[in-house]
Order: structure tokens, then C-alpha cells, then sequence
């Protein structure tokens, strides 16, 4: 079947200082398909996607759209020929409802009374349940991700752009989400869809452009290649599950009981009842989408947030009442999420980020006096024991790569000899080779004694290293399970939780 | 009927004429804070204005060329603060405090040989047979035109802020810049315009107390009420009727306390003259406590520049 | 058209070069504006910048650079301290005044006891009063999330109605026949605060501004306190990871700084203004927060920009009397001045980038 091309990519390159993001892409996108742009972190995909929707402009190279050239020089230019774009994350507004939300993404926006109904009409027809009225900062990630469909939807779009849509999605969602995407196929709208998930791609999409570092190195009909061929096409190599050893399995390093705490962030989840313990030599892999409690659950664990002592023990010692530092003595390293400006100060050096958790385990200090000498050691042994690519340990950490300064955290924390450690989204925006790497550290820490938790959004990494697997819905922790002979249609109903409601909906539409 | 020596109708309707500057202030800086920006110069602005409106008045004769003056002033300076925060990325708080030292410099240096002299006599709107009427005439109906417009101007930006797409605009901006940035949004340039507004109405402010409420000038003129605007912003949660109230109670107060100095009140007159500073901290805490919930209101960016970096 | 690219790494050239440039900057525009009230411009900036230090009264004009600097310089340090935290303590002014009204007030109580133990026991209260005036800002924010900006400065101008109540009830000179001001410091030598070297200009509060700016050096290069003050300013988040307490921060820093800003108001109040009156203070809360600035929150920068900030006092004060420069032109001068280093600053992240290079 051909079909006319819709979306004609020529020759696009794009450089940002010290980076060439594309370079010479070319690929089109025919009527009504469903075109996958497949690649790692970094290869490119969202500054194309970007030139496509008009944030930013190529520097060289040509796009057509329906035939004619295509110069968008903002995102309404974009939208009024038809191209509409659903973000990652970054668009919607938490403290204003779901019509504001989309209305703020129209051009000519009805009055609200009458954009109201219409989001109401679109939401049924798409078997997108979505009330209006509703503040966007209560709503979940799937509904949220809802509300900038419908808000592309309400603008009859020939092409929509979709930017990692499922990694904020329960399985039962996706299914709900690729439902909807073939029925707007079908009805002759393109999509883009990015994505580095394989088997999404291959169960939904026509054809394939795969990236890598800037460059188209392949196009092809994903069903008619396995996903292992995908996989090494985009990472350029084959590469290496992580080694496992699992040793004995010790006494309870890290047990938690019935910790319930409410969230300090604005719209956040609090925690309710959350229970379970960690071994020396175990890991725990937490799962679940975003949102449901895990920046929460990480705070709860490092010490930002407090809850009664017995809640939280370390090493068998009460420690839930103690903050950070305290919690470092007693053994336990964290990691949160959020690299610039959490886990790390982003203007401040390397050697500063280092004394940040450092200072305790590696006793940095002398009656409060800072050892600046032996500090710049450790971030140096950091930077050389995780392969941290940088020009020295003065550089800012913002000047690092995501996935080189997550290295080089996760390697301070591993490198405090700790007994417990907590991780929020190890390998998130890391690319493959160094989430491996990530990966292997972890266990091998594991392996050496330290009972490990993990928290991720990404099943097959929880999959592959976790010993006990467990999932937060709503700031509710399921009882966890051995990984070993679990299914993914059980972890699905372990997700699911209060979403299996909206599956059933849309059967009946 | 007097309380004390002191006739509640005056005082009601003199608290209305007080409430004049720090209403139109805060109304200002409460568009400038919903656009996300922090712009702690209100003083300065209010002050530039007010002296730029009376040499405008005193030379032209006029006091409407007047009041445009100040708040003409009022943005130039606001500007300023607009090219330092939204071009070249100043920190908003460190700017918004060099705003009002620099403003009020600039207004000293500006009103030299301007002392003790009268402005033009802003006239009051005639509301005929209305203003007659016992009690309610002279507090609602014999006013200048000034009282009647910063209370219009309190329903338009409400409006403005509520039903209208600009007012959905500025509300985005100032929730979240990136979100703004994503759809297409010039998130500087919509700040831009809303402190500059919020420059004009300091400005117009400003004006108003050296050319109605005082009515001359000297240094220092406006004493704090800039600061003043800033809290009752946070006291109204940054919804503007709640300006409204908040204007009239502290106009109220600064109208008490002078009434009640001048009737020769038993309270010492440094605890009268202190205390519409110590009734904003008082409010400050009521309104800040009770876990949050003007913090909940207030615009997420508040006080966040934005750089688009791709 | 051009365009700010985001540094990877601060600059440290432009660190150092920014306010130097911003001066040059200052002096260019200020000129102008002495040109516009009708001065000769060379003229004023010599009198300004060079006079007080070469010129023919230098002698007694060096001296009193160091009784401007040394108030600027202490109440500037302790403010940036907290500007480095994220903790906008602005009303320095009040706690200046009121550390000067409580030192004064303990020394007068005990006139005219001629003991070594008053002046140190006045320093204690004068230290004493500017931090119980802080800790109300500090207090109401960590227990009720109040602004601190807005509470710190409404409290300058509740200090301005105790001073003015000070100087013409509760302290007043008994035997001042009705006047309004306290008892003179000079004729009660046992709590004065004289210059130490003749002709000096230095008295014990540029001594403690001095060693100020060395301790808050020591303790930002090396403390754990200076990390964690540093820290919470650039990333709070990372802050409380680390395990600062953001409450015990701003207690901290607004103390500290409510502290040294009292002790400036005692040792100006005991030297050089010599008694309490009700216009004793002079502006030195508000501009030393343009020195805390231009000296780029760094202890050693700031005792630079405080002598330069003195300068334009000390100079200015002398284009007012030889030139007729009207004394709010200086005013205004200092606010460029500030302007100029906060856009300036920008060099230090940013580069400039022309757009059609960037992006065609």
C-alpha cells in the first residue's frame, strides 16, 4: 500500500554548540501512517520533532508539508497547517483547569462554555474520558497526557507528533492510547511517533526512521524485523545483559512499616502505609508511573521528609525522625531523580557536588572544616572508576552530559562503602552503554552486601535487575513479589490499580 | 455624630481617597506577579511617578496630563527593571530593590526647586443631587474622578484576568514558562508588557498622592506605601477584589491613626504612626500561615527568569 | 539581532572583570547625568574619585573613608551571607537603629560609671538589639512562612518611629534643657568609641568590620557552614539533601546579620555621630545592600566595594560643597551603579551570541 507522502524531510541539519543533533535527515511520512522515529537519548530525535513543530529553526536542509514547502517559524505557524504535537512533558499549566489547557493551545479558541462541550464530544468519540472543569495538577499522567491529545484532536490535525508518549502510561493505558491512535490513523491522520521502546513500535507503527547521534542509519518496516534487530540498528552494538551474582541473601538492612507522609510538593501523592524490608544482597525494584509517589517515597528514604522514628530503620536502629546526614552515618545513600538541582548543585563543581553527600561517609570534615584536598580525590576516584567523560573535576556539573553526570552520581553514592541505597530512575535520559554500566555497578554493590532499592519507570530494568519486584499506585506500595516467574500481565494488574475502571469504559464506546 | 472627636463619614469617605495610591499600585504588581515576575520596585516606581505627575501638572496646568505623567514615569522606570530581568536575566529581587533606591534618588534629584508648591486641583466628579444625599453622599458620590477609575480598574483587570485569552496568557506565563514557551508563547515579551503596566499604575499611584492626597511634594512622599502594595498583593492572594479590600482596610488604618493623632487620642503618637507598618506584618502572618494557602495561589514561575536554551 | 547562550562553566575572567566594568560603565552615565544638571563632568568624578585620596584635604578625608566604610562594610557582610542563601533580609536599616538604641540605651543607663566594662557590655546589647530586630523577620518566616523581604523592611520604619521617639522621650539628655538627642558619647569617655589612631578615621567598628570580612572569608571558602549557606542559595533542593535545615538557615543568617548591623549602629552612635538623635542614621542599611552586590557576595570583594561606596559618600559630599552638586545626584549615582553590575553580570553565565551565526 503507498500512500501520498504528507511530510517530506530534506537534508535537515542542526548544531548546538559542541553538538550536531542532525545531520543530513532525510525520511517522509505518508497520509494516515503511523511513521516511528526510533533512537536512543540523544540521537536527535526531539530537535527534529522540534524543527518539525517550529520551536526551532533548521539550519540547514528543506521540509514539504501536503506538497508544499514548510517553513514553520512558531509553533501556531505549525498548528494552523496542521501539525500538532503531544510534549514529553512541559506544556500543560497545573493550577489551571482542562479547558484553559486547551484552549491555550489553539489559535482561535471558541468560548469556554462551547469548548467545554467540544472537549466533552472529542473525549467519547476517543474513548478519552476528560472532564473540562477539572484542575490539570489533580489529574494522573495518563489523564494528563489526555488533555494534550484532545488538545491537538480539537484542531483536526494531518499530523500528530508524539514525544515518548507511553513511558508516563500503565500497560492498560497504552492500550487504550494505541486504540486511539489507529482509529485517528484510520481516519487518515499521520502520526509521528517517537519512541525507543521496540515492542510498542513494532506492534503499532508502519515504518521506522532510525537515529543515531544525529544521523538516519536506517528505514524500515518495523513488524517485518524482530526487536533485537531494532535494538542493535539503534545502539550501533550489541550489547550485554548485566552480569548477576547473587550471594546469600543477609539479615534486614532497611525495613519500613506502615510509613505514611504527606507530599511537600505542590499537586504531589502522599505516601500511604508503604511497608516492606530489604536484605543485604537484595534488590528491590519499585515500579509505577509517574507521579504516583516516588519523588515522594525517595524523600521519605534520604531523610527530606520525616515520619515517626520506628517507621523507617536502618540496620535494625530507628531512624525516621533523622534527616540526611544522620541517615548517611547510619549507612544509607540516596540518589534522587532530578540530576540539576536535586541530586546535584548544577553550577557548583564537581569537587563541591562530591562533598554534597560525600562529606559524611568519607569524612571530608575536621571540626566542621573542609577537606577540600581529599574531597577533590574522591570526585577524582569517582570520575575515573565510572568512566565519567569530563574535562576535570573543576567543571560545573551542568557542563556534564545527563548520562555522564548520572555516572558520576551514582558513582559518589556507591563509593561511600554504604550499607543501604536508594535510587530514584537510575538510568533515566542515559544511554545505553551507560545504563549498563549503571547497571552493573548497582549489582555489583548488591553483590557485596548492600541491600538495594530501586525505583523506575522502566519495567525492563527493574526486570532485569530486581530480586523483588513491587509496584506504587496512588503513594500505595503492593506487597512485593520475587521477580522470578512473574508475568507481565500480573505486573499489569499490579499497575493498574484504579485505571482498570477507564479500560472498561471504552470497550462499552 | 462623633466618636472621640472623630466623624465616621469623613473617615470612610478620606479612607477611600488614602486607599487611592496603594490600590492602584497593587493592582499593578498583581499583573506583574500572575506573568510570574517579582518586581520588588514599586516604591521606586510609585515615587518616580509621583513627582514626575506633579512637575507634569504643576507645568501644564493640568491634572490629567498630570496623572498620565506619572504613570508614564512609572513604566519608563519599570523598563528598566524589564531590560535588566527579562533581557539580560538579573536576579528579580536584587533589580526590583535597585529600582527603588535608584527611584528614589531620581525623585529627589527630579523635585529639587518643586517644594512648596500647589498642583493643579484635581476636580471631583459631579455627581449633582447624588452627592446631597446624608451619609452616603459624601462617602460614595463627592469624590474626584481618580477614586471612581481605580475601582473601574479593579473590575477590568479582573476581567481581563478571568474571561479574557490575554488575561488566559498572562496566567500561563505565569504558571509555567516553560509549558508557555512549548506552545509558542513569547514568555518575555508578555512579561515585558506586564511590567511596564505594572510601572504605569505604580506610576499612577504615585501621582495621585502628590497631586490629590497630600497634595505637594516633598522627599520621601511616599513613605512606604510601595511596600505596602507589595503586601497587600500576597494579602489578596493575587486576586484582585481582594486588592480592593485590602487597599481599603489599610487605607482605613493610615486614615485612623491620623484622625486619631490629630484628635489628641491617650495612644502616643509613635504607636499611631507605627502601626499600619506593624498591621501588615500582622496580616503577612495571617495570610502566609494556615499551611500555604496563599502560597497555593500564588503563580508557580513567581520570581523564576526564564532563558529558552533550545 | 543577537542572543544570550547559556556558559557551560561561570567565567571566572568576567567574575572578577564585571565590576570593574561596571564602574567604568557608572562613571560614563553618571557623568552625563552631571552633565545634565549642569556641572562639568570631569570635574565632579575627580572630585569624587580622586580628591578624598590625593587631593588637598586628603588628609582628613582618608579618614573619614574608613568611618563611611567600616558601617557599610560590616552590615554589608552580614547581609551577604543571607543574599548567598536565598534569605533577603533588607531592613537592615532598622536593625542598625536599633542596635544603636540598645547599646546607647545600656551605656546611659549606667552614666556615669567609669568602668573598662561599659563599652563592652554596650557592644554586647548593641549586637544584641539588631538581632532580636532580625529575628522577627527570621521567627515569622520559619514559623509562618511570612516574607521576609516585606516583614524586615516594614520594621525599618517601625525603628524609625522608636528612634524618633528615642532621641525626644526615653533617651533624651536629661540635662539638654528639652532638646531632642541623647547625652553625648564624648563627655562620657568610659562607653566611647574614639578614633584609635589619630587622624585615622579607624575606631573599633572598622576594626570589627575588617575582621568580619576575613572570618566570613575563612568561613566560605572553608567552613561546612559556608558550603551549606552557598548551597541552599544555588540549589535548595540539593540543600536539604545534603541535610541543611532550611529553618535553622534563615535563623542563622538573618541573626548574623541583624547582629553585625547592630553593632555598626553602636560603634557609629558611640564614635562618630556621638549621641542619639533622631536623624543619626543615614541610609548605610539600604546602601550597603548595593555593597553587598558590588561586591559580589564575596567578604574580601565587599571591604573593596565598601571603600568605593565610601568614596562616593565622602566625594560626593565635597561636590555638594565645591560644586553644588545636589546630594541626591550621588544617590542616584550609587543606584547606576547597582543597575550596571547586575546587567553586566550577565557576561559571567551568558555569552553573547549574534543570531545569525546561531541560527540562520
Amino acid at each position: 500500500m503507498t500512500r501520498p507522502i504528507l511530510l517530506k524531510i530534506e537534508g535537515i541539519s542542526k548544531s548546538y554548540p559542541g553538538v550536531r543533533a542532525n545531520d543530513d535527515v532525510s525520511f517522509s511520512v505518508g497520509e494516515g501512517e503511523v511513521h516511528a522515529l526510533l533512537g536512543e537519548n540523544g540521537a536527535g530525535k526531539s530537535t527534529l520533532v522540534k524543527m518539525i513543530y517550529g520551536l526551532v529553526r533548521p539550519d540547514e536542509g528543506k521540509m514539504s508539508f501536503r506538497g508544499a514547502a514548510y517553513t514553520p517559524g512558531k509553533p501556531g505557524e505549525a498548528r494552523a497547517s496542521g501539525v500538532a504535537m503531544v510534549f514529553q512533558h512541559f506544556s500543560l499549566f497545573e493550577a489551571l483547569n482542562v479547558a484553559e489547557n486547551v484552549a491555550l493551545g489553539m489559535e482561535n479558541p471558541p468560548p469556554m462554555r462551547e469548548l467545554a462541550a467540544r472537549i466533552r464530544a472529542v473525549s467519547e468519540e476517543y474513548g478519552l474520558p476528560l472532564d473540562p472543569a477539572r484542575m490539570v495538577g489533580d489529574l494522573s499522567a495518563g489523564e494528563r497526557q489526555r488533555v494534550e491529545i484532545i488538545r491537538c484532536l480539537l484542531q483536526d490535525p494531518k499530523l500528530l507528533i508524539m514525544d515518548e508518549p507511553t513511558s508516563v502510561l500503565t500497560p492498560q493505558e497504552v492500550e487504550i492510547l494505541f486504540r486511539t491512535l489507529r482509529q485517528l490513523s484510520s481516519e487518515g491522520t499521520a502520526i509521528l511517533y517517537i519512541s525507543h521502546k521496540l515492542e510498542e513500535i513494532r506492534s503499532l507503527c508502519d515504518e521506522a526512521t532510525i537515529l543515531r547521534r544525529g544521523k538516519v542509519v536506517a528505514t524500515c518496516t518495523p513488524r517485518e524485523k524482530t526487536a533485537r534487530e531494532l535494538a542493535e540498528m539503534m545502539v550501533g552494538a550489541t550489547l550485554s545483559p548485566p552480569e548477576r551474582h547473587p550471594g546469600e541473601k543477609g539479615e534486614v538492612v532497611l525495613g519500613v512499616t506502615d510509613l505514611s507522609a504527606p507530599s511537600p510538593i505542590p499537586f504531589g501523592t502522599s505516601l500511604k502505609g508503604v511497608s516492606f524490608t530489604v536484605a543485604r544482597g537484595e534488590v528491590l525494584g519499585i515500579a509505577g508511573v509517574a507521579g504516583n509517589g516516588q519523588d515522594e517515597l525517595l524523600l521519605a528514604l534520604s531523610g527530606e521528609l520525616r515520619s515517626g522514628a520506628d517507621r523507617v530503620r536502618i540496620g535494625g536502629h530507628p531512624a525516621g525522625d533523622r534527616g540526611p546526614a544522620e541517615r548517611r552515618k547510619a549507612g544509607l545513600v540516596s540518589a534522587p531523580e532530578d540530576r540539576y538541582g536535586h541530586a546535584a548543585a548544577p553550577d557548583m563543581s564537581l569537587v563541591e557536588n562530591a562533598f554534597l553527600t560525600g562529606a559524611i561517609r568519607r569524612g571530608l570534615t575536621k571540626n566542621g572544616f573542609i577537606d577540600w584536598a581529599a574531597t577533590r580525590t574522591f570526585a577524582e576516584e569517582v570520575i575515573a572508576t565510572y568512566d565519567v567523560r569530563t574535562p576535570g573535576s573543576h567543571v560545573a556539573a551542568r557542563a556534564l552530559s545527563g548520562g555522564n553526570l548520572q555516572k558520576f552520581l551514582i558513582g559518589r553514592e556507591l563509593d561511600q562503602t554504604p550499607e543501604v541505597i536508594v535510587i530514584n530512575q537510575p538510568t533515566w535520559g542515559v544511554d545505553a552503554a551507560a545504563a549498563a554500566a549503571i547497571r552493573q555497578a548497582i549489582l555489583n554493590r548488591a553483590a557485596e552486601g548492600a541491600g538495594v532499592v530501586v525505583i523506575s519507570q522502566d519495567l525492563d530494568e527493574l526486570l532485569e535487575i530486581a530480586d523483588q519486584f513491587a509496584v506504587l499506585n496512588e503513594g500505595r506500595l503492593t506487597k512485593p513479589r520475587p521477580v522470578q516467574g512473574l508475568t507481565i500481565e500480573e505486573i499489569g494488574l499490579m499497575m493498574g490499580g484504579a485505571h482498570g475502571m477507564e479500560v472498561a469504559h471504552h470497550v462499552e464506546a | 455624630m462623633d466618636f472621640g472627636g472623630i466623624n465616621p463619614v469623613i473617615l470612610i469617605a478620606s479612607l477611600m481617597v488614602a486607599a487611592v495610591p496603594i490600590m492602584l499600585a497593587a493592582l499593578g504588581e498583581l499583573v506583574v506577579e500572575k506573568a510570574g515576575v517579582l518586581n520588588l520596585g514599586v516604591e521606586g516606581m510609585m515615587i518616580v511617578g509621583a513627582i514626575c505627575g506633579f512637575i507634569t501638572a504643576v507645568n501644564t496646568g493640568s491634572p490629567v496630563l498630570g496623572f498620565l505623567g506619572g504613570a508614564v514615569g512609572g513604566a519608563a522606570l519599570s523598563l528598566v527593571f524589564a531590560f535588566l530581568t527579562q533581557v539580560l536575566l538579573a536576579n528579580q529581587v536584587a533589580t526590583g530593590l535597585a529600582l527603588t533606591l535608584f527611584g528614589l534618588g531620581l525623585a529627589s534629584l527630579m523635585g529639587q526647586g518643586y517644594n512648596g508648591i500647589k498642583p493643579p486641583h484635581t476636580l471631583s466628579v459631579p455627581m449633582g443631587p447624588l452627592a446631597d444625599i446624608p451619609v452616603l453622599g459624601p462617602i460614595l458620590f463627592d469624590h474626584d474622578w481618580m477614586v471612581y477609575m481605580s475601582i473601574a480598574l479593579v473590575a477590568v483587570v479582573w476581567w481581563v484576568l478571568k474571561a479574557t485569552r490575554l488575561g488566559l496568557i498572562i496566567r500561563a506565563v505565569g504558571e509555567s514558562h516553560d509549558a508557555a514557551h512549548a506552545l509558542g508563547y513569547k514568555v518575555n515579551r508578555i512579561r515585558l508588557g506586564c511590567i511596564a503596566f505594572g510601572g504605569a499604575m505604580a506610576g499612577l499611584g504615585g501621582a495621585y498622592i502628590s497631586l490629590v492626597r497630600v497634595p505637594q511634594w516633598v522627599d520621601g512622599i511616599t513613605a512606604g506605601a510601595g511596600w505596602i502594595a507589595l503586601a497587600i498583593v500576597v494579602f489578596a492572594s493575587w486576586r484582585p477584589w481582594r486588592v480592593l479590600i485590602g487597599a481599603y482596610l489599610f487605607g482605613g488604618i493610615t486614615v485612623l491613626q491620623l484622625n486619631l493623632q490629630a484628635a489628641g487620642s491617650a495612644i502616643p503618637v509613635e504607636y499611631l504612626s507605627m502601626s499600619p507598618y506593624l498591621i501588615t506584618i500582622l496580616v503577612l502572618v495571617i495570610m502566609s500561615s494556615g499551611r500555604g494557602r496563599a502560597a497555593l495561589n500564588a503563580p508557580a514561575s513567581l520570581g523564576q527568569n526564564f532563558h529558552a536554551a533550545r | 539581532m543577537l542572543r544570550l547562550e547559556k556558559r557551560p562553566t561561570p567565567s571566572r575572567f568576567w567574575l572578577y572583570a564585571t565590576p570593574v566594568v561596571a564602574v567604568l560603565l557608572t562613571m560614563i552615565a553618571g557623568g552625563l547625568l552631571f552633565w545634565l544638571l549642569g556641572k562639568n563632568p570631569l570635574a565632579v568624578i575627580k572630585t569624587i574619585f580622586w580628591d578624598p585620596i590625593f587631593g588637598e584635604f586628603a588628609f582628613y578625608l582618608r579618614g573619614q573613608l574608613l568611618v563611611k566604610a567600616g558601617p557599610l562594610i560590616l552590615i554589608a557582610i552580614g547581609l551577604s551571607l543571607g543574599f548567598r542563601a536565598g534569605i533577603w533580609n533588607i531592613g537592615a536599616e532598622g536593625q542598625y537603629i536599633m542596635g544603636a538604641i540598645c547599646g546607647a540605651g545600656v551605656a546611659l543607663a549606667l552614666y556615669p560609671t567609669e568602668s573598662r566594662l561599659v563599652f563592652p557590655l554596650a557592644i554586647l546589647a548593641g549586637a544584641l538589639g539588631g538581632w532580636a530586630w532580625a529575628m522577627i523577620p527570621a521567627i515569622l518566616k520559619t514559623r509562618f512562612n511570612t516574607n521576609e523581604i516585606l516583614v524586615s523592611l516594614m520594621l525599618v520604619y517601625v525603628a524609625e518611629t522608636i528612634l524618633a521617639k528615642a532621641s525626644t522621650g526615653f533617651l533624651r539628655n536629661p540635662e539638654g534643657s528639652g532638646f531632642p538627642g541623647s547625652r553625648s558619647f564624648s563627655t562620657f569617655k568610659a562607653a566611647g568609641n574614639p578614633e584609635l589612631i589619630a587622624g585615622s578615621g579607624l575606631h573599633w567598628g572598622g576594626v570589627a568590620a575588617l575582621a568580619t570580612g576575613v572570618a566570613a572569608y575563612v568561613l566560605l571558602s572553608r567552613h561546612i557552614l559556608g558550603f551549606q549557606i552557598k548551597l541552599a542559595g544555588q540549589a535548595p533542593r540539593a540543600a536539604r539533601f545534603h541535610g541543611v535545615n532550611p529553618e535553622k538557615l534563615v535563623i542563622l543568617c538573618m541573626g548574623l546579620s541583624g547582629a553585625l548591623a547592630g553593632l555598626a549602629g553602636l560603634f557609629e552612635v558611640t564614635g562618630p555621630a556621638g549621641k542619639i538623635s533622631i536623624d543619626f542614621n543615614v541610609g548605610y542599611g539600604f546602601t550597603a545592600i548595593i555593597v553587598a552586590f558590588l561586591g559580589r557576595l564575596n567578604p574580601l570583594g565587599i571591604v573593596l566595594a565598601g571603600f568605593l561606596m565610601a568614596l562616593t559618600y565622602v566625594g560626593g559630599e565635597m561636590a555638594a560643597t565645591n560644586l553644588g552638586l545636589p546630594s541626591a545626584a550621588i544617590q542616584v549615582f550609587q543606584g547606576m551603579l547597582l543597575f550596571f553590575l547586575l546587567g553586566v553580570d550577565v557576561l559571567t553565565n551568558y555569552r553573547i551570541r549574534s543570531a545569525f551565526t546561531g541560527a540562520r
